[in-house]
């Protein structure tokens, strides 16, 4: 059966969202820039936010968007104390290259 | 096609293109412009799913003030393409590899949830800003206090983090 509001499909949101997911693991993974890192996440953290609001549309329940305006707030305090904590790190190391900051490595 | 699937691939595509562009930028300050045209495209996503609320808030909140703060700090770090440091080749590689075989992970796992999509009348006003408010407030209250005080304390971290001096 073809689930689809407008013409779209549920599988379209999947695939998008799943894709833009993926781009934000590449990006953590292929980085070394701190901040870049960072936004990366934030990317990853929109694609979940889009499939739960896509899943909430298509199935019919709010319960899914009241989630998502959580996960805006958890967002929100957490690039907060993110990049204080990377001014921090830049204040003591003058770089925002991960690959530097290896002190706990064995 | 109808008028919404045309908007809808051209979101995805102005999306994916520019949350490309986010990682393989060389300049921090480009990777930051074109996250808030991935978060503009994500808000119009939720304007076609009828979540209004959530594409206000959305814009509101990332394009507003959170990519506001990721400007910010690449400014004071004096971020640019000169420092910007870079993986090995083959490193890169077997990233792309991972990232591609955890995709079709993912969507292999999730496609299977169309089938439970009910196949009755589609509400067609959820997300509106009267249904988010009534549940936020009635069934969603405690959690909704408890990420006012998150919120705080997220304040006061950050404030503590970026004192001058730490003792």
């Amino acid at each position: 059966m073809e689930a689809s509001i407008n013409g779209v499909s549920l599988n379209y949101y999947i695939i998008l969202s799943t894709v833009l997911f993926c781009i934000g693991v590449l990006g953590v993974m292929i980085r070394r820039n701190a901040i870049i890192m960072f936004m990366c996440i934030e990317l990853m953290l929109n694609a979940v936010n889009l499939l739960m609001v896509a899943f909430s549309r298509y199935f019919g329940d709010t319960n899914g968007q009241v989630f998502v305006v959580f996960i805006m707030a958890v967002a929100a305090a957490e690039v907060a104390v993110g990049l204080a904590i990377l001014m921090m790190i830049y204040r003591n190391a003058k770089t925002s290259d991960t690959e530097v900051l290896n002190q706990l490595k064995g | 096609m109808s008028i919404s699937q045309y908007i809808f691939w051209f979101l995805s595509f102005v999306a994916v293109l520019s949350a490309l562009i986010v990682v393989f930028a060389k300049n921090p300050i480009y990777s930051v412009l074109n996250l808030i045209i991935t978060f503009f495209a994500i808000a119009g996503h939720y304007f076609l799913l009828n979540a209004q609320f959530l594409a206000a808030v959305h814009i509101i909140v990332y394009a507003g003030a959170i990519m506001v703060l990721f400007l910010y700090v690449i400014m004071m770090l004096n971020l640019n393409k000169e420092t910007e440091p870079h993986k090995k080749q083959y490193v890169k590689l077997v990233a792309v590899v991972a990232a591609g075989l955890l995709m079709l992970t993912i969507i292999g796992s999730l496609k299977g949830a169309e089938a439970m999509v009910p196949a009755g009348i589609v509400n067609n006003n959820i997300g509106t800003v009267e249904l988010i408010g009534d549940k936020l407030f009635g069934e969603f209250l405690l959690p909704f206090e408890v990420s006012s005080i998150l919120l705080l304390s997220a304040m006061v971290g950050a404030v503590y983090l970026s004192k001058k001096e730490l003792h």
